[in-house]
């Protein structure tokens, strides 16, 4: 039952939202190796504790978010936009 | 024994009758009365038959905790199982009756499995129907699966209607401060401290009237409280168990609205499920008073001695005649004070045999006494006791009830639904509850307090720990130390039968014996889980609330340890049963999703649409004239597009706005095949692959603009492609200068089809010209009007492989463009075709859909290799040839037919060699049609290696489901038509 700060529309339940994935992945260039891709894709830690993963506002504002969740507890540390140009935005609105 | 109503106790209205059914007799309570009082008050002693022995089973309790007395209540499509008849209020007009029994619970023909007792004992049915060999390997599964639904006949719990459930349920929410489970003295003290702090406080319980066990006291009145609460504005919920926490302080609530209602009002729900967001949670939910294991323990008359307490105070019934009380704690000496008073003649077996205690001495105390064995089978006779330094029978005294008190148990489960383990405290032979770092605190005797005084001190200690907690103040406070009896307890949980063939229960509904417990640990299952599991131990309705903690006891005993270093089960929610109902709510029936339709939808019924489910939409089937069937109607609708014209309604398909300066480096890179070069005015088919180069969908780009396209994409994968086109904007190339915007709802789409298609469209838009095969060729785009000044966009696009266009308008516009295309079509003896029709067509054509691209297929295997740019990177291209996806016996796209023309074959169909039909075979068949234009049945699907391989060679389709079998062969995907000269028309 997690709830998830929305910086655009506030505080929602996560049935609002979907889960994205690792948010800490640096996805290679599209002409990267098979190699690399592959590491960026299969490769993955199972984080017991806080990590970042992507959520999607689907039945929201629909905007991609960065929340820093325990995997643990399901507390969340920090919530902020993916695209850093909504991070800036939500910055100055604050 | 006799039970009986006496004058001047209980707290019922006794101005008001209820009638009610019993076993399909009548009877009579009051108001206020429990089932469970009811019956008592009646002399009903028996009230259903165990689960495997069939043994007489009366009432234990007055609460939660029960397993004996679960009934059957209501009937036809309101028969509900298994209600405890301990919590089921009393109304006019109630109907119950017992289970486990044929033909009543007084004489059950299945009570000769208590005779046959050894052939019942714990795995039993495991070892009997599951491993006899020689049909241990693989067999016995299947014998089991044969005689289980005898078996579960034969020890069931009551049965379930089997009709629809016709109420109503209802999912609510709330917030608050602080939530209060448990009414007694500690909830209400913490309750009421928390609101006088400004808090916004919700206070629940599960019984109809708040009090917890105060409700058992004879001079306890709840109404100067209950008014206390409400001028504090104190959400005060009754007849509403918190079943579970969850994460992040969340409470889950079940609300029973009507269960105590004998007509209720139809526009109420039945039950609530509550989701109750709070900041902290404060539990006090009590204790439950344990029983004790000896021979017979379990015959109709043996009860809880708070239970007794709880008929007399509560409902005015006294619960016997001559009544033995047996205990190991002080807790039962108000009771049996009282119980004198009210005229039984009473006898308190103390297995201690040092104690002080104060009595009016009208009742008789054995000290250091325990109760043996009890004689009588459907009542009471007498009581053999023993002492308690050694066991043997010393005398028989007889009574008429046997009271029972082994100790109290703290109701740490909701605690336990967090993970906290409870910890064992030596002094109160119970487990308390542990700490937590969560915002959650334990108050009253849910600590291990027992009496009253504490239980205040510890609620008002509760809130401050809350308001501590929640940063709202700095405070001290205290809990009181566990206990509070003057004579410690003196644990006691079996009294050890000396003869072979004890029948000592530890839990009552599952019959499970100390026998069971020692046999257990025989065999090896001395793990608490293990023991649970092969004894069902705990696994009854009760989830063990009584029994556990002896069953915990006996296997410390059997493995010389302490009960702690034993372990303990972990409690699950619900705390008690949740009906299906109340977790379904209103997402039952046509509510169970939501329901997506075409704004043509109307429109396709009123023109004879037979429709089907697609997704979420609903889009036509087909059209049937008179008396066709699907067949008949597919078929004459796909033909009449390959002669003349067809109309279909695709508007379900993913429509997506694609605009910006990024936009075509933005389609470059999510499609497999070259946007770069896409003129406006032009569209594309392209492929999208995942990152792990798998084929994700597939679609159209149109460019309406130098930067707007207008994407379509597959019916099922639109959510997911919209998503998917954001996340990449958004996470990944966050410097493209691109906006995506969903526009399915806004364009109502058609695709008219056939050879007649321009000429149906010549007349049905503005200006002729702009369709014409110069301005609008193949994979042309137009931006133009309908007639009737109706703006559209029209794309020479064709699925079907013939002359063919779609056609948008803006929704509102939908059924005027479909009457005038429809009204033109009929000129050239066009028809309206449905999706049956259309999977024809794009079958015959070889176009893949998702019965193809099931997200195991790489482009290769499509057959579809001349989309995959060479010249640039895109989404997947760097995975899309890695590993196995390069081998060279991957399955690939290609047609099939039966070898004899007229067979018939079905999707799911596995395909293998003639002399190897087995297993996955080689390929599969994953969509067939009849093929108008070949005249006999078609297919697609996949095969290892292609047709280059295959093509020569006769392979058999496999279908065990349907017990059928065919020979095929193995054709191009490209059925017909394969140049594509129709379309290009
Ligand atoms: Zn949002």
């Amino acid at each position: 039952m997690i709830r998830i700060n929305c910086p655009y529309c506030g505080e929602r339940d996560h049935s609002e939202f979907s889960y994205g994935g690792d948010a800490t992945i640096n996805y290679p260039s599209l002409d990267a190796s098979e190699k690399e891709w592959t590491e960026a894709i299969f490769f993955r830690k199972n984080i017991k504790g806080f990590q970042f993963e992507t959520w999607h506002h689907s039945n929201g504002c629909r905007m991609w978010l960065v929340v820093e969740r325990s995997t643990v507890t399901h507390e969340i540390k920090s919530i902020k936009p993916c695209h850093p140009d909504l991070q800036k935005v939500v910055k100055n609105n604050k | 024994m006799k039970t009986r109503r006496i004058d001047n106790y209980g707290k019922i209205n006794r101005d008001k009758i209820l009638s009610f059914r019993w076993d399909k007799k009548n009877y009579k309570g009051f108001e206020g009365d429990t089932l469970a009082s009811a019956l008592l008050a009646n002399n009903i002693g028996i009230v259903g038959r165990s689960f495997k022995y069939h043994r007489p089973r009366g009432i234990f309790s007055s609460g939660v905790e029960e397993s004996g007395a679960l009934v059957t209540i209501g009937s036809k499509d309101r028969r509900d199982p298994n209600v405890r008849a301990t919590t089921q209020e009393l109304y006019n007009g109630l109907e119950a009756s017992g289970q486990n029994a044929f033909p009543n619970v007084n004489f059950d023909l299945a009570g000769i499995n208590n005779y046959l007792g050894r052939f019942f004992a714990a795995g039993f049915y495991y070892k009997t129907f599951m491993g006899i060999p020689p049909l241990e390997w693989g067999k016995g599964t299947a014998i089991w699966m044969f005689f289980e639904k005898f078996i579960r006949k034969a020890a069931g719990m009551g049965s379930a209607s089997g009709l629809p459930d016709p109420d109503t349920y209802e999912h609510a929410h709330d917030f608050c401060d602080l939530i209060v489970v448990g009414s007694g003295p500690a909830g209400v003290a913490a309750a009421i401290e928390a609101a006088e702090k400004k808090l916004d406080v919700i206070l629940v319980e599960q019984d109809s009237l708040i009090g917890g066990n105060q409700l058992a006291e004879n001079d306890f009145d709840n109404s100067q409280i209950k008014n206390q609460l409400e001028n504090l504005g104190i959400k005060i919920m009754t007849r509403t168990t918190a079943f579970g926490l969850y994460d992040n302080c969340v409470v889950g609530l079940l609300e029973r609205v009507t269960d105590h209602i004998s007509e209720p009002n139809v526009n109420i729900p039945r039950q609530r499920f509550w989701t109750i967001r709070a900041k902290h949670i404060i539990v006090g939910a009590g204790a439950i008073e344990r029983h004790i294991a000896f021979n017979n323990n379990d015959i109709p008359g043996v009860m809880t001695v708070n239970a007794s307490k709880h008929y007399l105070n509560r409902y005015g019934v006294l619960t016997g005649k001559r009544i033995v009380i047996t205990t190991n704690n002080d807790s039962v000496y108000e009771t049996a004070n009282q119980l004198s008073e009210a005229g039984a003649n009473v006898t308190v077996l103390d297995s201690r045999t040092n104690l002080e205690i104060e009595t009016n001495k009208s009742f008789e105390i054995r000290k250091g006494y325990v109760p043996y064995n009890i004689n009588g089978s459907k009542k009471i006779d007498s009581l053999d006791i023993s002492k308690s330094e050694t066991i043997n029978k010393s005398e028989t005294i007889n009574c008429d009830q046997v009271l029972l008190s082994g100790g109290w148990s703290p109701a740490v489960h909701l605690l336990s639904h967090r993970g906290v383990k409870p910890k064992w405290d030596y002094n109160n032979a119970c487990f308390l509850p542990s700490d937590t770092k969560e915002n959650i605190t334990i108050v009253g005797s849910s600590r291990g307090l027992w009496n009253k005084n504490d239980c205040i001190a510890s609620g008002i200690a509760g809130t401050t720990d809350a308001l501590n907690r929640l940063g709202l103040s700095k405070t001290n406070y205290f809990f009181p130390k566990p206990g509070g009896w003057k004579n410690p307890i003196q644990p006691l949980y079996e009294v050890k039968y000396k003869k072979s063939r004890s029948k000592s229960f530890v839990d009552y509904q599952h019959d499970v014996t100390t026998d069971d417990v020692r046999l257990a640990h025989r065999e090896g299952f001395i793990s608490v889980e293990h023991l649970k599991r092969y004894t069902t131990l705990g696994m009854a309705n009760d989830q063990g609330k009584m029994g556990n903690i002896i069953g915990l006891s006996l296997m410390a005993e059997l493995l010389n340890k302490e009960i702690p270093e034993v372990g303990t089960t972990v409690f699950r929610p619900p705390y008690t049963p949740v009906s299906i109902g109340a977790l379904s709510g209103r997402n039952v029936g046509k509510h169970f999703r939501p329901l997506r339709v075409t704004p043509m939808h109307q429109w396709n019924i009123d023109h004879g649409a037979k429709m089907i489910e697609v997704g979420l939409y609903q889009r036509p089937w087909y059209y049937p004239k008179e008396n066709e069937t699907l067949n008949d109607s597919y078929i004459r609708e796909a033909s009449t597009v390959r002669k003349t014209v067809g109309i279909c309604d695709v508007t379900s398909l993913g429509k997506i706005a694609i605009q910006g300066p990024g936009s075509t480096e933005f389609l470059n890179r999510i499609y497999s095949n070259g946007f770069s070069k896409l003129q406006v005015g032009k569209a594309r088919y392209g492929i999208m692959l995942r990152d792990d180069g798998i084929v994700m969908d597939d679609g159209t780009s149109w460019r309406l603009a130098e930067n707007e396209y207008f994407m379509t994409t597959s019916t099922g994968e639109a959510a997911k492609v919209m998503s998917r086109l954001e996340e990449l904007l958004q996470t990944r190339w966050t410097d493209l200068n691109v906006n995506v915007t969903s526009v399915s709802e806004q364009w109502a789409g058609v695709s008219v089809a056939g050879p007649k298609s321009r000429e149906v469209l010549n007349n049905c838009v503005d200006d002729s010209l702009v369709i014409t095969n110069n301005n609008l060729p193949f994979m042309g785009v137009t931006s133009t009007f309908l007639k009737g000044n109706i703006p559209c966009r029209i794309a020479r696009i064709s699925f079907s492989g013939e002359l063919a266009f779609e056609v948008y308008v803006k929704s509102d516009f939908a059924n005027t463009m479909m009457d005038l295309l429809w009204e033109n079509a009929k000129k050239y003896d066009g028809c309206l075709y449905g999706l049956e029709a259309l999977g024809a067509l794009r079958v015959e054509k070889g176009h893949v859909t998702a019965a193809e691209l099931d997200g195991r297929v790489t482009i290769d295997d499509a057959g579809l290799s001349k989309m995959a740019s060479t010249k640039k990177s895109y989404i997947g291209s760097a995975m899309r040839k890695r590993g196995v996806l390069k081998n060279n016996d991957r399955e690939i796209l290609v047609g099939f037919f039966p070898t004899n023309l007229k067979e018939t074959f079905n999707a799911g169909t596995i395909v293998c060699e003639k002399n190897n039909i087995k297993g996955q075979g080689i390929g599969r068949i994953t969509s067939v049609t009849y093929s108008p234009e070949l005249g006999h049945w078609i297919g697609l699907g996949f095969v290892k290696g292609g047709l280059d391989k295959w093509k020569d060679t006769n392979l058999v389709g496999a279908d065990p489901v349907r017990n059928k079998q065919m020979n095929l062969k193995v054709v191009s995907p490209n059925m017909i038509d394969p140049k594509g000269e129709r379309m290009y028309a």
